[in-house]
């Protein structure tokens, strides 16, 4: 049975897009490798955040984040949806600076922000350690628990009539049609939401897995409740080395103490590497030196799909009509998610997007790839 | 030190014996609620033996500390179920100096102090990591500073002259492959981070017993039969308790002769294989006239108590602790008074270190060479992570694996023997006590499965694999990482368990960063 689109991947970019074009109305089919949610989105932190790096992500970081907001009162409790807010945090008064110009950034495009100085800092967060100069709260970031909620997402598409398909391994992925070692599936239009594999798929998308490693504790409730990142994570994020760390803690809604982050390309190697792991860790106890008395219980890795620029990539692609793309997302793919989906569904349905979709076309131009 | 110990308990002070650990202490102080789980239910011991997590306690105001692995010091603060005023982080010791070795021995247990015997009398320097506080394993479990079962002690005496290094109380939590040979170690021990740099591994890290969830096997009083065992070997009293004894295998015996012992009255010992399987086990022991003898000798201790094969406790039932069970033998139930459960129905080998080196596994464990060498070269394996085998077996292989360790190849065939005698046993004992399909059934969609997280059944019921059950339900996300529920998600489901990464066991994060 043909649909209106099949989605290849049911991370949550693509469980997103499921749940967009089935609200408006169309029948999707949703293919997935293994498991929904299983892939990056499984490895993700889960932090929805507004991030200010370029015009474009703040765009998209923004709109998604509201579309979050909006669905946050209907979500089930399993997504462990909670406001944490953000704290960028400045470890001098030259990250303060940093802090003054990121503040006027955001203020003066409606998101609220508020300065804290150290004193400030140390009652927000009395885990981190003394001396530090101050930090940027985000107070409307949240965290979600990313497989549940790409998994809800899913769920509310599936009771709309789409169909998913767990276990398919896409052979091919063309316009208007999908082949797996199972069978055909026709379609007016096809997105490819595979994430770190897209390019497996669609040869050409300029995407390259970023390893990442996490590390969670025990549960240790209100050591920390703010998801804290140091002002120095958008270097890392941007860093063109081929690793690096940076000191990014999140408060699960469990109690637990989420810690990353690393970046690393070094194809799809999951297994844990622990001098990098090790940086991560050690880079974390600078900030917040009381994190060494806690039990560590697992560790995993993931891969993010990083593009050149830093943005993902979202619409038409190729020269014949038929065939998009929701990937690339790197570390921002559970906020992103639904401002993806949202402007993936315009592009199908020939609406007018909320914002300019125009910086996220796969088509176009990037920088030379430094780790292609 | 002194004979006696004070400590404060939630607030009162209790007084108890030197030398015996916290579990022991509480549960003499009729303390049986330790733990206050992710929903709010009371626990108690599970394991005994530092496994499940499950007696996790704050001990000095440092929460998540395992009752049954620290012993009792005078003036104490313990508190129980997350009843801690202030949470402050454990203390992190200094960055270690790796310790050098030829051959590192990991666990202590009859495989581990064989090896280790046998590796430094052949003149390898020789490390010995255990978890225990004093050698001897779980067979051979007895208080640090008191004295060693019978059967152990010589071993044990030998392993003192032997030269070897024993670090006790070591949690092994990393083991990482650093060049052809070339292995580190990664170890917490209640002072501190240990790291240890070795030539080759001789893994012994024995099992654990299988937990299957069944209505009430959460409550405070139900714990293993060898969790039981070890609460007693660690100091509890259990005179005057009430308990039934079921599960499976031939540790049931032992494990209901020593609760007699020590003064409890067993009131059944219900073994889930039917009575043919028992018997004709009982009939092939005959060729191991030591076995019979033994199993005789555990009987006469409790010749009052019913042993009852095809029989299984099917619910624990009680208001926060257990106070009765339902016994069956699928026809008919009846419900017994008792405040103590003790039930575990057999060994599962403890593969996770094995795993993370990348050793290839048969279906029943470790998969080793006739010099016990793994898959993975210079990695040792002995006893009962290669397959449950039981003590003669363990110390055979743990000789040989010891003896190839340190080069000495030559002296193995004098133990070839005993290995291949006691796998074949082995085997059939697999056989005989394998757990009966109505066991799949005991678990109701209400049920917990995974007791870290406090995973029902029902959590699980649109999962296909265990790491799917896990990133949906969060059944294998806890502490324990899954030792107490993989075992019962592959019996009730035909789930492998995940994928083993490091840490293998919690570790403080301060403790994580090697000399990298």
């Amino acid at each position: 049975m043909p649909s209106d689109v099949v989605v290849v991947g049911a991370g949550v970019v693509g469980a997103a897009c499921a749940d967009a074009l089935t609200e408006a109305g169309l029948s999707v089919a949703v293919l997935e490798s293994q498991f929904a949610g299983g892939g990056a989105t499984a490895a993700a932190m889960g932090h929805l955040v507004v991030m200010d790096d370029s015009e474009a992500q703040f765009a998209l970081t923004r709109l998604s984040r509201g579309l979050w907001e909006e669905l946050a009162p209907s979500m089930p409790r399993a997504c462990e949806d909670e406001r944490t807010g953000t704290l960028w945090v400045a470890a001098d008064d030259a990250e303060m600076e940093h802090v003054r110009r990121k503040a006027a950034f955001y203020g003066s495009r409606g998101v609220e922000v508020e300065e804290l100085d150290g004193g400030a800092l140390a009652r927000a967060e009395p885990n981190l350690r003394p001396g530090l100069a101050g930090a940027l709260r985000v107070a409307g970031d949240r965290v979600v628990y990313p497989v549940n909620a790409a998994r809800w997402l899913l769920g509310r598409a599936v009771a709309r009539g789409a169909r998913l398909f767990e276990g398919e391994n896409v052979t091919v992925l063309g316009p208007g049609r999908v082949a797996t070692s199972r069978g055909n599936f026709g379609a007016g239009a096809v997105v490819n939401a595979a994430g770190a594999a897209a390019p497996l798929l669609t040869p050409g998308l300029p995407i390259a897995p970023r390893k990442g490693h996490l590390v969670i504790t025990d549960r240790y409730p209100g050591f920390c409740r703010h998801q804290l990142v140091e002002l120095g994570y958008l270097a890392s994020a941007h860093s063109p080395l081929p690793e690096s760390v940076a000191f990014n803690l999140q408060p699960r809604a469990t109690g637990q103490m989420l810690l990353g982050s690393s970046r690393e390309f070094v194809g799809f190697d999951a297994s844990v590497n622990r001098r990098i792991r090790d940086r991560m860790i050690r880079r974390a106890l600078e900030f917040m030196p009381g994190l060494a008395g806690l039990s560590a219980i697992r560790t995993w890795t993931g891969f993010r799909p990083a593009t050149p620029d830093n943005l993902p990539l979202i619409g038409p692609w190729g020269e014949k009509p038929g065939l998009y793309v929701a990937a690339g997302h790197e570390g921002l793919g559970i906020t992103t998610a639904l401002g993806t989906a949202r402007l993936v569904a315009d592009a199908i349905l020939g609406r007018q997007s909320p914002i300019d979709s125009e910086p996220y076309s796969p088509m176009r131009a990037f920088p030379a790839a430094a780790h292609a | 030190m002194p004979d006696r110990v004070a400590l404060a308990v939630d607030g009162t002070q209790i007084s108890c014996e030197a030398g015996i650990t916290v579990a022991a202490a509480l549960s003499d102080a009729s303390v049986t609620r330790l733990r206050a789980s992710v929903t709010g239910e009371p626990r108690g011991v599970l394991c005994g033996m530092g496994t499940c997590l499950e007696c996790r306690v704050s001990i000095d105001g440092v929460r998540h500390q395992r009752a049954c692995t620290r012993l009792v010091r005078e003036g104490m603060d313990v508190a129980t179920m997350d009843a801690a005023a202030s949470s402050r982080p454990s203390a992190v010791g200094v960055e270690p100096t790796p310790l050098d070795c030829d051959v590192a021995v990991i666990g202590a247990g009859p495989a581990g102090v064989a090896a280790a015997v046998r590796a430094a009398e052949s003149g390898a320097r020789t490390v010995v990591l255990d978890e225990g506080l004093a050698p001897g394993g779980q067979i051979y479990r007895h208080r640090p500073g008191g004295e060693a079962p019978e059967a152990a002690r010589r071993w044990i005496d030998r392993l003192a002259q032997s030269g070897a290094e024993v670090v006790g109380g070591a949690s092994v939590f990393d083991v990482e492959r650093r060049g052809e040979e070339a292995f580190r170690i990664f170890a917490e021990a209640p002072d501190g981070a240990r790291v240890v740099t070795a030539k080759r591994l001789v893994l012994a890290t024995g099992a654990r017993e299988l937990f299957l969830p069944f209505p009430g096997w959460t409550l405070p009083g139900v714990m293993g039969a060898g969790g039981a065992q070890a609460l007693l070997k660690s100091g509890a009293s259990v005179a005057g308790r009430t308990a039934v004894v079921g599960g499976s295998g031939p540790l049931l015996l032992p494990v209901a002769a020593s609760l007699a012992k020590a003064g409890a009255e067993v009131a059944l010992v219900a073994e889930q294989a039917g009575m043919a399987s028992v018997a004709g086990f009982g009939v092939r022991l005959a060729r191991f006239p030591g076995k019979l003898l033994e199993a005789a000798r555990y009987r006469s201790a409790f010749l009052d108590t019913p042993y009852r094969s095809g029989t299984w406790v099917a619910q624990a039932r009680g208001a926060g602790r257990v106070e009765t069970a339902v016994v069956t033998d699928g026809r008919d139930s009846y419900e017994m008074a008792c405040d103590l459960v003790a039930v575990a129905f057999g060994l599962v080998p403890n593969t996770e270190l094995a795993r993370l080196l990348g050793c290839q596994l048969s279906r029943t464990g470790v998969r080793v060479d006739a010099d016990q060498q793994t898959t993975a070269p210079g990695v040792f394996c002995a006893g009962e992570p290669c397959g449950v085998a039981g003590v003669d077996v363990a110390i055979a292989e743990g000789e040989i694996a010891g003896l190839a360790a340190s080069g000495d190849k030559a002296r193995r065939r004098a133990l070839e023997g005993a290995r291949a005698s006691g796998r074949a046993l082995a085997a059939r004992m697999e056989r005989a006590f394998r757990p009966r399909p109505e066991l799949r059934s005991l678990a109701r969609p209400d049920t917990i499965v995974c007791r870290c997280e406090d995973a029902p059944v029902s959590a699980l019921a649109s999962c296909a694999s265990a790491r799917e059950a896990k990133l949906v339900s969060r059944a294998g996300m806890g502490p324990c990482q899954g030792r107490v529920c993989g075992p019962a998600l592959e019996f009730l489901f035909g789930w492998d368990s995940d994928t083993v990464r490091p840490p293998a066991r919690p570790a403080l994060l301060g403790h994580l960063p090697g000399s990298n």
